[in-house]
């Protein structure tokens, strides 16, 4: 594909508020976990035993006025990761540049705001019983709602979707621009995700068994799960060319793995398609690839599986790892976050390694590093695969 | 400006293209597309229809269990494979849908206001907006790209944006299916939906003979809507009625150019070429 160019970035996460926050963490190799204090939409019911990455403040950061319609922690969120290293900036001078009706809005979540609806439902009134009047906001209580807010908040009219693919969906939103500017659709795309924390995601995967109580250990012999977490995160895309400078989107590559719902395919088959499918469609060999930002969620099934595809795919000289010992996996937005951190890494030649974690699981192959380590790399990519068994590789460079 | 924003005269040199090569079509008493178009061009809905549709690819315990909407999206998904004669396993998939399945929605808000410790583990693998095509890679076994996505009252017009794109980028085909469920308890207050109603396509990029072409471009929305056709007055209420008049117009091969919503005050103009 022809290489995009990657005009603007920004992550927020437990971790902190934008870029600067997270280089220096990942560096200090400082994580973001804390005990679970998030509460629940039952009376008198406490929070699962366990550890969650946690945004701090939202609480206090309302929307600005003319967005007050869209008030809800998911939006909150959004915004205040919107607000940081010139992403929307970028964004406007785009729209400037081509029309705001040439420049799409892709943004990746697995709930939107369903929090919101889990609010409106512990607060139902009347018979038939009926949404308390603060949270009748129809356009809340869609899987839309993160889209439609982002569109909203920055004046964009171009194509505009919210990608709901579980774990892959903001790292699936690089996919589908690079498609409509190759299409013709659209000359620039801002893409991102936000997911935040809420009943259904921490006692969902309660339910699956697959929350630790512990923090994570991704990778670890001694891994016992999950740990849930929430962050935003955005990118600004726009065509280049193959001899300009600066950070590019190079490739990506997309499965699925026609095997379970909520358990990956035993050998890796669909994580091994979308790593391939994106070095091919990036003309990049495996070997050159300098740092792999692995799904790697500190699941027994999930990191086994990963491990196995990148042993098979990779030489040992990579330095691949999980960062979600710092941050927890933050599910929807975790692609963007995992691409944010990809690229930081090809910034800065700081490659992280994978925090808490201590004793290799037998299974992993050399590739998989728990230390930080710091090299000059040309291409990086980032693993992002879902529920269902959906799956998304992309291929970074810095030209 | 550019080409894209024309939407009256000409049609843009830079429109997108593809054939379509099958089409599947389910809502209650028109249990696929033979129905829907003989509705269309004036007929009668069946009166002993089944309820529900019963996709055959699922597993006779998964078939009873899977979400209406799961349920919806499967049997036109095959339905448009098998009448373009593709191998479901080949062709990457866009699914698109506005609410996903509010009855679980509904499920799940209910049970964690009151004990959030009994969620079912199946009921929250069947919450997520990707449940169909999830359950539509595996159940066909297609390794092949699938992605699912939202966009309210222009989600299909969204997906077919993607499933455009997707032939532009080289793909060969691609089924693209829209689906949407009744509005469920309180939520459904909120956000209403009536019915059950889903619609699929194959597209490919390349021509075939004896099927119709379908050329797309986003412009300004239409000044004044259209006069709906059969197939969207008899399901207005559902929140993927608004791929409706696309549907309208390959039954009844009458209608030159439409135009679906394509969100930010946006119109995804489509023609077709009837051979």
């Amino acid at each position: 594909m022809p290489p995009l160019a990657i005009r603007a970035y920004t992550a927020t996460t437990a971790l902190g508020r934008g870029l600067d926050a997270q280089a220096r963490a990942l560096r200090e190799r400082r994580g973001g976990l804390r005990r679970n204090d998030f509460p629940t939409t039952a009376p008198q019911q406490a929070p699962l035993d366990c550890w969650i990455g946690r945004v701090d403040g939202l609480e206090d950061a309302p929307l600005p006025a003319h967005l007050a319609v869209w008030e809800c922690r998911n939006n909150r969120l959004a915004w205040l990761s919107l607000q940081h290293d010139g992403v929307v900036e970028a964004a406007a001078a785009l729209a400037a540049r081509y029309g705001a009706e040439r420049v799409a809005v892709i943004v990746g979540t697995s709930t939107a705001s369903i929090g919101a609806t889990e609010e409106a439902y512990a607060g139902l009134r009347g018979d038939p019983p009926r949404f308390p009047p603060s949270l009748s906001r129809a356009h809340l209580h869609t899987p839309h709602s993160p889209g439609a807010f982002v569109a909203a908040a920055t004046g964009l009219r171009g194509p505009c979707v919210t990608v709901a693919t579980a774990c892959s969906s903001s790292a699936k939103v690089f996919a589908q621009a690079a498609r409509l500017i190759g299409a013709g659709l659209a000359d620039a795309a801002l893409v991102g995700g936000v997911d935040t924390l809420c009943g259904s995601v921490l006692f969902g995967f309660n339910s699956l068994q697959l929350v630790s109580p512990d923090p994570c250990l991704p990778f670890d012999a001694h891994r016992t799960g999950l740990s849930l977490g929430e962050a935003g995160g955005f990118a600004v895309l726009e065509r280049c060319g193959a001899d300009e400078a600066g950070l590019q989107l190079r490739g990506y590559g997309e499965s699925s793995d026609a095997h379970h719902m909520s358990t990956p395919h035993p050998q890796g088959l669909g994580a091994r398609l979308a790593m391939a499918d994106a070095l091919a469609r990036a003309g990049v060999e495996p070997a050159e690839i300098g740092y792999l930002n692995l799904h790697g969620t500190a699941t027994p099934a999930n990191d086994q599986v990963e491990a196995l595809a990148v042993a098979s795919l990779f030489p040992p000289q990579l330095h691949a790892s999980s960062t979600k010992g710092w941050t927890g996996h933050t599910l929807g937005a975790a692609g963007i976050v995992e691409s944010a951190f990809a690229l930081l890494a090809l910034e800065s030649g700081e490659l992280p390694g994978t925090l808490n974690s201590r004793e290799p699981d037998p299974g992993n192959g050399p590739q998989i590093r728990f230390d930080n380590a710091r090299a000059p790399i040309r291409y990086a990519m980032n693993n992002s695969f879902g529920f269902g068994g959906n799956n998304c590789s992309l291929v970074f460079a810095r030209a | 400006m550019s080409a894209a924003s024309h939407s009256a005269g000409a049609r843009p040199a830079a429109a997108l293209a593809a054939a379509i090569e099958g089409v599947g079509y389910w809502s209650r008493g028109l249990p696929d597309w033979n129905a829907a178009r003989a509705y269309a061009l004036g007929g009668e809905a069946a009166p002993d229809a089944p309820a529900r549709p019963s996709p055959q690819l699922l597993p006779a315990n998964e078939r009873r269990r899977a979400p209406e909407t799961v349920a919806v999206a499967l049997d036109v998904a095959a339905a448009a494979c098998a009448a373009a004669g593709r191998d479901p396993a080949a062709l990457s998939s866009v699914f698109a849908s506005s609410h996903g399945d509010m009855a679980i929605t509904d499920y799940m808000c209910a049970t964690l206001a009151a004990d959030p410790r009994a969620i079912s583990p199946t009921r929250f693998h069947n919450s997520v907006h990707n449940a169909a095509a999830g359950y539509w890679t595996i159940g066909v076994g297609a390794m092949r790209p699938a992605t699912a996505l939202s966009a309210l009252e222009a989600s299909f017009a969204q997906g077919l944006i993607d499933a455009l794109a997707q032939l532009a980028a080289g793909e060969a085909a691609v089924l693209l299916a829209g689906y949407d469920g009744a509005g469920y308890g309180p939520l459904g207050a909120a956000a209403p939906s009536e019915g059950l109603l889903g619609a699929a396509l194959v597209l490919s990029r390349a021509p075939r003979a004896g099927a119709p072409r379908l050329h797309a471009w986003l412009g300004d929305p239409p000044a004044a809507p259209a006069a709906p056709g059969r197939l969207l007055q008899r399901d207005a209420g559902n929140a993927s009625a608004p791929m409706l008049p696309l549907f309208d117009a390959l039954a009844t091969g009458a209608v030159p150019r439409i135009a679906l919503p394509a969100g930010s005050g946006r119109g995804l103009w489509l023609e077709l070429d009837h051979d």
